[in-house]
């Protein structure tokens, strides 16, 4: 890609390239009525230190991307189109190479700390397993001075490093799985929603962690979140994703301020906050994946939606500002297509229809 | 703060150990009513109806039996503090000693046939779950069901006929072959007859000894096996599904050691208690398996005493057997506490 879509987010390093750059990425998994097309057609890279955001709906295919580009699938999911790490293809690569790949350049922090560490190893077997995997040749006291100070750096003291999981509460068997995940250093982490299970004392602690990785260890983050305050708060950019396709991508200050999918706009209403004085939501649920609607998938539910909604695909556009968008509706308000009469008409929906006939 | 882990293991044993004791006591009470509840007394089934109803009276008296239930109870409990098991009614051999006679060549059947099944079900459990639904998974599901479902004095007499078969001089029957057993009182230092002709330095007869184990450990181990080899296969597939796991594989740790450190540790802390829990069922398959074998151990003897109604003696011996479930029960958990740092305490 030569287009840059970051306005002076993250920390200038023009001379490297993206650390990862997904084109046209797909991961379909068998499911009982056909192909579930979790993540269908994703573009994006992320630079060195950069933080994305990835927010959307439960179902969305959001933690499936997230896996997806570690090569982390369920039984009978395939990953296909392009996803290069470092400008090299890592979907032709063998199974070991994966592995090797996995830990020591790709990180992985999950949602339920809880349940994320073995809970017969003690913390320091999980460390020393994690790096002697990677790093052949470690001495005992190597090891053990890497994990204690990927500990230090969580706040962890070194005297629990004998200490079991269950020995942890939720909030420090997190800070333990970011330690985990980034004594290895890898350039690039997946974040699938770190704080969900944790209180929001110690989810504003994590976020100031993962936010202040880039100074640390430069790692590029992928912040999967129901949370669009954690967004705002600690992402460069920010990706809406809808039914397993990205429907907006662009700097989160842009984003926020001007969203331009109709999908981005009733997200971010739906967010409560003090002066909130009516619940927002939006009507009806995602589609299912492996029959998704025709055209723009989020046609069904969309207020704005148009006829040409649920006929044609909308096409990624970008604008001046730096977003890349995928809505008819938009492209209507730029004037980047023109639409005849019919195309323009309010879509008449099922949903309407059965309403009044109650 | 740290050592709170390490430092309770000893303790959590200690407590273990000395919860033994009040299951013991309730464990004596349940057999000595569950005998005094069923009809009739050993008097009146030794004697049977030869006698007239004075001299049934006078041996009543002379057996204890009629005072009070619960004087009954505190001087049977008081025997038991003793060591005292009593003695069989007819013979007046007292119960220990058939339990120390018969009981060792039954332990060893016991363990050897855990071994075999061990052996053979953790190895081919783990390859099922790991492997699951290929063909390999599918046989050894097949192998699973079968030889739970098989009734054992069948595969018994089928491994004889195969072995049989194999090497005609190989032993079927009995413990030793007779000449070794007829110097049997030579080799009573633990009264465990494989241990002790090893001890003697006999090679040739501890050597007899050990043929003579295999088929029956085989035919019960095989019988074991069966369930073994599907809870670990279970086990191993639902630890797969874990959340650690999908951790473990997403640091690049490589499959085998995700299936061998992380999957089938976890899944044997289910299994070692389900395990501790066939013990029972090994005991009456050891009954059935001793039939089959001619084997001398505890079993036979308590099928002898339960065809000869003496109550003494089947107390006597199911109190062994009662023993032997708890003492095991107390192992699983030690065991269990040694592999889950979670069970303390």
């Amino acid at each position: 890609m030569s287009f840059d879509l970051v306005e002076g987010g993250g920390p200038a390093r023009t001379a490297s390239g993206p650390v990862i750059e997904a084109d046209d990425l797909r991961v379909w998994y068998a499911g009982p009525t056909g192909p579930v097309k979790a993540v269908d057609g994703v573009t994006f890279s992320l630079r060195p230190g950069e933080i994305l955001g990835l927010v959307g709906e439960s179902g969305c295919g959001k933690s499936t991307l997230g896996r997806g580009l570690l090569g982390l699938l369920p039984d009978g999911a395939a990953r296909d189109g392009a996803l290069r790490f470092r400008g090299d293809d890592m979907l032709t690569l063998r199974r070991k190479e994966q592995y090797q790949l996995r830990g020591s350049q790709l990180g992985m922090i999950f949602q339920e700390p809880l349940t994320r560490l073995n809970p017969l190893m003690r913390i320091s077997d999980h460390f020393s397993e994690t790096l002697k995997t990677h790093e052949k040749g470690l001495s005992k006291r190597e090891i053990e001075e890497r994990s204690l100070e990927a500990l230090r750096v969580m706040g962890i003291p070194p005297t629990r490093f004998k200490a079991y999981p269950h020995e942890f509460s939720g909030g420090m068997r997190q800070r333990l799985m970011i330690a985990l995940a980034l004594v290895l250093r890898p350039a690039f982490v997946v974040a699938d929603e770190p704080t969900t299970a944790l209180d929001v004392l110690v989810e504003a602690q994590i976020i100031r962690i993962l936010h202040d990785l880039r100074e640390t260890y430069e790692t590029s983050l992928l912040l999967i979140t129901h949370n669009l305050g954690i967004v705002a708060e600690a992402c460069d950019r920010v990706a809406v994703m809808y039914a397993g396709k990205i429907v907006e991508i662009g700097p989160a200050r842009e984003v926020f301020a001007n969203p331009q999918h109709s999908y981005t706009r009733e997200l971010l209403r739906s967010t409560i906050s003090l002066s909130t004085t009516g619940l927002n939501f939006i009507d009806g649920a995602p589609p299912d994946l492996s029959d998704p609607p025709s055209g723009c998938h989020f046609h069904p539910r969309c207020p704005d939606a148009m006829a040409v909604c649920a006929t044609r695909d909308p096409v990624d556009r970008e604008l001046p500002a730096g977003t890349r968008v995928a809505c008819w509706a938009s492209d209507l308000r730029h004037g980047t297509v023109t639409l005849s009469e019919s195309e323009r008409a309010p879509l008449q929906k099922e949903e309407i229809a059965l309403a009044d006939e109650a | 703060m740290a050592s709170s882990s390490s430092g309770s293991l000893p303790r959590y044993i200690a407590v273990r150990l000395l919860l033994v004791i009040p299951l013991i006591w309730v464990l004596l009470s349940v057999v000595f009513l569950l005998l005094r509840v069923a009809p009739g007394d050993p008097v009146s089934a030794a004697g049977g109806d030869r006698l007239d109803a004075d001299t049934l009276a006078q041996r009543r008296e002379a057996a204890g039996l009629d005072r009070s239930l619960f004087a009954q109870y505190l001087s049977y409990l008081g025997d038991v503090a003793k060591f005292d098991f009593g003695s069989t009614f007819r013979t007046q051999t007292p119960v220990l000693e058939i339990v120390r006679d018969f009981g060792g060549a039954t332990l060893t059947l016991t363990l050897g046939a855990f071994l075999i099944a061990l052996l053979i079900g953790l190895p081919l459990g783990r390859l099922a779950g790991r492997f699951r639904d290929t063909p390999l998974d599918v046989g050894i599901r097949l192998y699973g069901v079968v030889s739970y479902a098989a009734p054992l004095f069948w595969v018994g007499i089928l491994l004889v006929v195969l072995v049989n078969k194999l090497d005609p001089t190989w032993p079927t029957n009995g413990i030793a072959d007779p000449f070794i057993l007829a110097t049997s009182d030579t080799y009573t230092k633990t009264h465990i007859f494989l241990l002790d002709t090893l001890i003697a330095g006999d090679t040739d007869a501890f050597t007899d000894v050990l043929k003579h184990h295999l088929l029956p450990c085989l035919t019960l181990g095989i019988l074991l096996s069966g369930v073994i080899v599907r809870l670990v296969r279970i086990n191993v597939i639902q630890a797969l599904k874990g959340d650690y796991v999908e951790a473990a594989r997403a640091r690049g740790i490589p499959e085998g050691r995700v299936v061998r450190k992380h999957a089938f540790r976890n899944a044997l802390v289910p299994v070692i208690t389900v395990i501790g829990l066939q013990v029972a069922l090994t005991m009456s398959g050891a009954v059935l398996t001793e039939s089959t074998f001619g084997w001398p151990g505890i079993g036979t003897q308590l099928l002898k005493y339960i065809g000869e109604r003496d109550y003494i003696a089947v107390q006597g011996i199911v109190t062994f057997f009662a023993v032997i479930v708890v003492l095991t029960s107390v192992v699983v958990d030690v065991v269990n506490a040694v592999v889950d740092p979670r069970v303390r305490y």
